[in-house]
């Protein structure tokens, strides 16, 4: 049961960064398009995300639920010593629920939606940007048990140029994984081409930012290169991430909607899994102490035994339930449903 | 402000913000299920406008409520990180099975909201009503969690250490059965009089007659049923309550002494130095009977409790008479209603118990405020009832009070957001949903 209970957990971190991340993406593409196009990218975006977002943010709530249920040393370390880049992260999550609901429902529609789509953008870029702080931060070695300042205790455990690089690196990937998405929902050839473009910026910023993260690593003496580089896990997963892209260009010349989405989602979870490997079963590391493990936080054995129980049998109702909501709003022409008021 | 003040008022407002989005999320689906069956049924537009203006209530409800539930479920980490630690595995079960709940509410809403004319009708219909089980579910399990907090059971306490955990048996403790039923009847009541409320005012004032004619009918059936079990859940509660917690009992009556043949106290000031209350109505007897079933039984008083472990008597007294006295008014106003069907009055025509109606619109909801209050204020000083002291729970990191202000700004301003959007969505009633004709009297 243990391992069911650690492979649902690595599986809803895992797709709360992918589904999440395109959702949260789309708010970032939206952004960085000219004010020309912005409303067009907005119907698009609104076409693919909205009958799913309220499924997407259910993984991190999973995610939650299972740490602090099966491992809730890992859970009341990560709250009490990350305590600011979460309350940042649950800001952004309000902020941008909220607003993608109002802005489309609001029943008049007028200056009101300007307001709602500066908020919108805005908490698309902070939520997966403190997203990565954590992920970096849980890792970085940085959070210290015995620490007797606030600065040390609160704020230098987050704080730091690994974190800051990891956090832009994730906010990259998320455009990266919109603008994937979202050029295969795009009806005319003109938004289409627009979206490979953001592909490219976003594919860009990642790649530079991904190369930050390195010397931020470096910088801050984590030994980053060697978690990844020296296991043939790792090595292997990030090759395959970076011949993956090369395909992955390829056919979005050709058009390939689906294939690029798989392949996209690919490699970011090669990036997640190289890491994941290196440091597994460490799932926090402590400044001079004994790390946080999956196996040595874990709760007693009956709770990991019911969790465990509860998510195999909540999968068997769920699955069938989800597949089929993707399935049927998969491949609709956009005219079919220009609004949830249908 | 303290720390540890701030983190209290931090959890409580976040609570109490939460508790009426989620309510409203759980039980409007199921109103909505109705005017869609009668929609499917009748083939009278008017249903399908009420499902359809209904169902975007249900969606901003249902965002804001699953925002807010997420940030809790974050906060209790963030603000009670040493309750967790020990608690988490011990209560976690019904909030792991809270999430399957989750889960297949947001699918089910997907289906729901984007599915208009795309699926078999009746399947469309189903979706609605899995909406509103699920978030039922939901409501329930997490109920069970809190009552877990009230009357912990499901492990061995043994030097300082929790062992021999059992997550089933948490989550069935003995006071589950009794919040839970009474929780869910009051979302029921509070939700329902609130949006027959609201319609009964669009109704006096003329507009839209028969459209919000049909929503009153709707809420207002299922506001009255729930309202008249009310009490009784609320008796039930109180037995339970007696028998699991006497202090939170004491705290409730302000019965300062341990006595046989207890008084009921209605109303009145309690004065906590003088142990004593000032200007209450005190009749004989009445909570021994009511809390055991005999007149001359005794019934513990704070003083059989140690000083340190005893909770605020006012707060509690106070916040529990608040409740049962809008219970009462709102269990009086069913029986008001049911009286004016039964003799075929035209409730259309008396526009005084139309008024009674918009009057109570808070009037559910503040009792379910209040009675929250008496639950967790009246458990203090426990955050887990005879374990764990609340103060003792706390995060050690400072400036909570801080974190304390910018929650109370965001919620202040998601408030005055979701009440303009409601506002606004009433006012565009008559220009979306613009139906002539008249609906005659029950
Ligand atoms: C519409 C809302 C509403 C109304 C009209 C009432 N209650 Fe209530 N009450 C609640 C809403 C509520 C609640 C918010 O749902 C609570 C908080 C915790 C719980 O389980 O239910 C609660 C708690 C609660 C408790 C404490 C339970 C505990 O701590 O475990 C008692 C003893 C009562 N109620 C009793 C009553 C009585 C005798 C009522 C008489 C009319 C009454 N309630 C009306
Ligand atoms: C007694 C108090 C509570 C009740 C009755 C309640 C009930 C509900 C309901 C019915 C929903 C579904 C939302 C909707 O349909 O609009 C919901 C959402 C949620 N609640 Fe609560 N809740 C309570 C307290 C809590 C607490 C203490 C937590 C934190 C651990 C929590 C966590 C959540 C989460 C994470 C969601 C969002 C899930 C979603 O997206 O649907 N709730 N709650
Ligand atoms: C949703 C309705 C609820 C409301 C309005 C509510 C209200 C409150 C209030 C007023 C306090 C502060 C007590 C004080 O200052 O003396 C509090 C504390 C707390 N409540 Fe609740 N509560 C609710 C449900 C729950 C649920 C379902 C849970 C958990 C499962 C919960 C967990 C806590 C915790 C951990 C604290 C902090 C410790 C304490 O002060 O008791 N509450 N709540």
């Amino acid at each position: 049961m243990q391992y069911v209970v650690i492979t649902y957990l690595f599986l809803s971190i895992l797709l709360y960064f992918l589904l999440g991340g395109a959702d949260f993406g789309a708010g970032i593409i939206e952004l960085v398009t000219s004010k020309r196009n912005r409303n067009k990218t907005r119907t698009i975006s609104y076409h693919a995300i909205g009958p799913i977002w309220e499924a997407n943010h259910m993984w991190l709530i999973i995610a939650i639920v299972i740490l602090f249920v099966g491992y809730p040393r890992i859970y009341t370390t990560m709250s009490l010593y990350l305590h600011i880049p979460l309350l940042a992260m649950l800001m952004g999550i309000i902020a941008r629920g909220t607003a993608f609901v109002f802005r489309s429902y609001d029943a008049v529609k007028d200056n009101m939606q300007r307001i709602y789509n500066r908020i919108f953008i805005l908490s698309s870029c902070i939520t997966p940007f403190f997203l990565g702080v954590i992920a970096a931060s849980a890792i970085s070695g940085r959070i210290d048990t015995n620490a007797d300042t606030f600065l040390s205790a609160y704020i230098f455990s987050w704080l730091h140029w690994f974190s800051i690089a990891v956090g832009f690196f994730t906010m990259a990937l998320s455009g990266f994984l919109a603008a994937i998405y979202l050029i295969g929902e795009a009806e005319d050839d003109n938004s289409r081409r627009r979206f490979i473009r953001k592909t490219r910026m976003m594919n860009i910023a990642a790649v530079i930012f991904g190369v930050l993260v390195f010397v931020a690593a470096w910088v801050e003496g984590i030994p980053l290169t060697h978690w990844i580089f020296e296991n043939v896990f790792g090595l292997s997963a990030v090759t395959l991430a970076a011949i993956s892209l090369v395909i992955l260009w390829v056919f979005i010349y050709q058009g390939h909607t689906k294939i690029i989405r798989l392949l996209a989602g690919f490699q970011v979870t090669m990036i997640l899994f190289s890491i994941g490997y290196s440091q597994f079963p460490d799932f926090i590391i402590i400044k001079n102490g004994i790390n946080l493990s999956l196996f040595n936080s874990g709760a007693n054995d009956k709770t990991i035994n019911a969790l465990g129980l509860a998510l195999l049998a909540g999968s068997v109702l769920i699955l069938p339930f989800l597949g089929y909501l993707l399935y049927s709003f998969q491949k609709q022409p956009l005219s079919a449903n220009p609004s949830p008021e249908g | 402000m303290d720390d540890f003040l701030a983190a209290r008022s931090q959890m409580a407002l976040s609570l109490a913000f939460h508790i009426i989005f989620s309510c409203i999320g759980m039980v409007m689906p199921f109103f909505m299920a109705v005017a869609h069956y009668r929609w499917l049924k009748t083939k009278k537009d008017v249903y399908k406008n009420i499902t359809k203006a209904w169902s975007k209530g249900v969606a901003i409800f249902f965002a804001t409520g699953a925002v807010s539930g997420t940030v809790l479920s974050f906060e209790l980490g963030l603000l009670w990180p040493k309750f967790m630690q020990h608690a988490g595995p011990i209560f976690g079960m019904p909030f792991s099975l809270e999430g399957v709940a989750f889960f297949i509410e947001a699918i089910a809403l997907g289906f729901f909201l984007y599915g208009w004319d795309r699926f078999n009708k009746w399947f469309h219909w189903f979706t609605g009503l899995v909406v509103g089980i699920s978030g039922f579910l939901s409501g329930i399990l997490v109920v069970s969690a809190n009552a877990w907090m009230n009357s912990p059971a499901g492990f061995d306490y043994i030097n300082g250490q929790y062992v021999n955990i059992d997550p089933i048996k948490a989550m069935f403790n003995n006071a589950w059965f009794s919040q839970a039923l009474h929780m869910s009847i009051a979302a029921f009541a509070a939700t329902g009089f609130a949006v027959a409320g609201l319609h009964a005012f669009m109704i006096l004032k003329k507009k839209n007659t028969a459209f919000h004619g049909e929503s009153f009918k709707i809420a207002v059936m299922f506001g009255i049923v729930a309202a008249i079990l009310q009490p009784f859940s609320g008796d039930l509660s109180a037995k339970f309550v007696a028998k699991t917690q006497p202090a939170k009992l004491a705290a409730m009556e302000s019965l300062f002494h341990t006595q046989k043949s207890a008084p009921l106290l209605i109303g009145g000031f309690p004065d906590v130095k003088n142990k004593k209350v000032n200007y209450g109505i005190e009749l004989p007897g009445m909570l021994s009977f009511m809390v055991y079933e005999d007149f001359n039984k005794e019934v513990k008083g704070l003083d059989a409790i140690p000083e340190p472990d005893q909770p605020p008597v006012a707060v509690t007294h106070y916040a529990f008479q608040i409740m049962v006295i809008l219970g009462i008014c709102m269990f009086l106003l069913s029986v008001m209603y049911i009286i004016a069907l039964l003799k075929k009055r035209s409730w259309l025509g008396t526009t005084w118990l139309l008024k009674f109606f918009v009057a109570a619109v808070p009037a559910g909801f503040i009792a379910i405020e209040a009675g929250w209050t008496v639950t967790e204020v009246g458990r203090q000083p426990w955050i887990i009832n005879g374990y764990l002291r609340t103060v003792d729970a706390v995060t050690p990191m400072p400036g909570i009070s801080y974190t304390f202000y910018l929650f109370t700004a965001v919620y202040i301003s998601l408030s005055f957001v979701v009440i303009f959007l409601l506002h606004r969505q009433i006012k565009m009633v008559p220009v979306l949903y613009d139906i002539p004709g008249k609906i005659k009297a029950v």
